[in-house]
């Protein structure tokens, strides 16, 4: 009889190959202390993070914080309950407040996590004989979200208006369609040409999705995301969004302006069948997200650090997924897999800690060493990052560009 | 012209030569997964090109269950005489 992990027996053998080549295994960290947004020990070494997604650094603010404390102590550790029955608190409806001002919406939904706000969204959505039309390049919570549901499901050509204006005309004018964007796409750092694919996908009379989970905090004038910079916020029909990343703690959300979207509250069910967040949580959340708001330097200062790093690592002759820094994420390329675990493994040693990430995660079977920019991280920091990736390319063997 | 089987397992062969890296004879019966050993990448390729040929559009959830050229042959000649 066959062991059912057996056809796991590649992945077993791949791991073990790699680690054998005397690299620290990337898939397996720990932070051991963490000191701020931009500092933590690893492996007993102070190390530099600049692969945490903390764009905003809000993880240690005192005001977040205090809030945190408060509605722990007055609300306990858990709601142990699904956001239908006992799971709403009174913190959970001033989170979906502060959403809604923040955002300027009639509506907002919150999930516990990010994954599971575009699960329940793509799943729910679009049912049978509809259409969900997504990027190619889309984060697998999208991905598994349409496989949950019921809708025929259309991929075009990443970031291509003429592939997205192509496959919508093909599909039958009265049939519904969901068209499913994002902001910033997180692999590669480069952002959506929203202005044109959301009027293609209006052209076509689809409802229009946009994840701005990598981009709520510092695009657009309200720190609302791409789409905001990309002024169509009036032709978006759903945004969805993330706390595990700008706002600094965990759980997704929704928001929108249809007059029916709180019938989702009923039928969607990865917001139904799960415990709610935590009080502490969402009060952490409302906090953050109402600073966020107003933190015009942070975003300046973020963007400042983004176009520092990309130049600086460019200038030395690292090769960089985009021309300019699109986003707070500068993904470095790497030659191949063992290429990428050792220059990985040297950083850590040297004290940098950045994301590697590897195929089927990354499009195009590319290898990446993924940096992911905060707001607090100082200048001073962006030059030692630069200078210890040059010392890494030299210990890893890394050729780089004249 | 009316599309058939017969006239579109031919054109998918022609799409899926290029791909063909182990160069094994294809047949009706070539499967993707086991005897071309297509990656997710190279089929969503695949699936764009041969959605342009037809001017067409092949849902990704119809493709788990088409495993061999004879099946995707059959699931576009559908398709286009809908």
């Amino acid at each position: 009889m066959g062991d059912l992990f057996d056809k796991f027996d590649p992945i077993i053998a791949e791991k073990a190959a790699l680690l054998a080549t005397g690299v620290n295994d990337p898939f397996n960290l720990v932070m051991e202390k963490v000191h701020s947004p931009t500092e933590a020990t690893v492996n007993g070494r102070e190390t530099i993070l600049v692969g945490t997604y903390n764009y905003m650094g809000m993880t240690f603010d005192p005001d977040v914080i205090a809030a945190g404390k408060e509605a722990l102590d007055q609300y306990g550790a858990g709601t142990t309950g699904s956001r239908v029955l006992n799971g709403t608190y009174q913190g959970h409806r001033a989170v979906e407040e502060a959403l809604k001002d923040f955002y300027g919406t009639s509506h907002a939904m919150v999930f516990s996590t990010g994954y599971q706000a575009n699960l329940g969204l793509m799943a729910t959505m679009a049912g049978r004989g509809e259409y969900i039309i997504l990027d190619a390049d889309s984060h697998a919570s999208i991905y598994d979200g349409c496989a949950m549901g019921n809708a025929d499901i259309v991929r075009f050509r990443h970031n291509s208006v003429e592939d997205l204006d192509k496959r919508l005309g093909r599909l039958p004018a009265e049939a519904g369609k969901l068209v499913v964007l994002e902001g910033v796409y997180s692999m590669l750092g480069d952002i959506a040409p929203l202005k044109e694919m959301v009027a293609v996908a209006k052209k076509h009379g689809a409802m229009v999705v946009v994840d701005e989970a990598h981009g709520m905090g510092f695009f657009g004038p309200n720190g609302r995301g791409v789409y905001e910079a990309a002024g169509v916020e009036a032709d978006v029909d759903f945004v969805v969004g993330t706390f595990s990343k700008s706002v600094g703690t965990v759980g997704g959300f929704v928001v929108s302006n249809h007059p029916k979207f709180e019938v989702l509250r009923l039928v969607c069910r990865p917001y139904v069948f799960t415990a709610s967040l935590p009080p502490s949580v969402v009060a952490t959340a409302a906090t953050s997200i109402r600073k966020l708001k107003h933190a015009h330097n942070k975003r300046q200062h973020l963007w400042e650090n983004s176009r520092k790093l990309h130049s600086g690592l460019k200038a030395k002759g690292f090769k960089i997924a985009t021309e300019t820094a699109e986003s707070a994420i500068i993904a470095v390329l790497m030659p191949g897999q063992e290429a990428c675990a050792r220059m990985w493994s040297a950083l850590i040693e040297l004290g940098v800690y950045v994301n590697m990430a590897r195929p089927p995660a990354t499009p195009a079977g590319m290898f990446l060493l993924r940096c992911s920019l905060c707001a607090e991280h100082r200048a001073e920091q962006v030059d030692i990052i630069i200078d210890r990736f040059v010392q890494a390319a030299e210990i890893a063997g890394i050729p780089l560009n004249d | 012209m009316a599309h058939t089987r017969d006239t579109i397992l031919p054109k998918l062969m022609e799409l899926i030569e290029p791909l063909n890296r182990k160069a094994i004879a294809l047949t009706a019966d070539t499967s993707f997964a086991s005897d071309l050993e297509l990656d997710s990448l190279t089929v969503m390729d695949l699936v764009a090109n041969i959605e342009d040929e037809y001017d067409i559009i092949l849902p990704m959830n119809l493709l788990p269950e088409l495993e061999t050229i004879g099946q995707l042959a059959d699931a576009v000649a559908k398709i286009v005489n809908g």
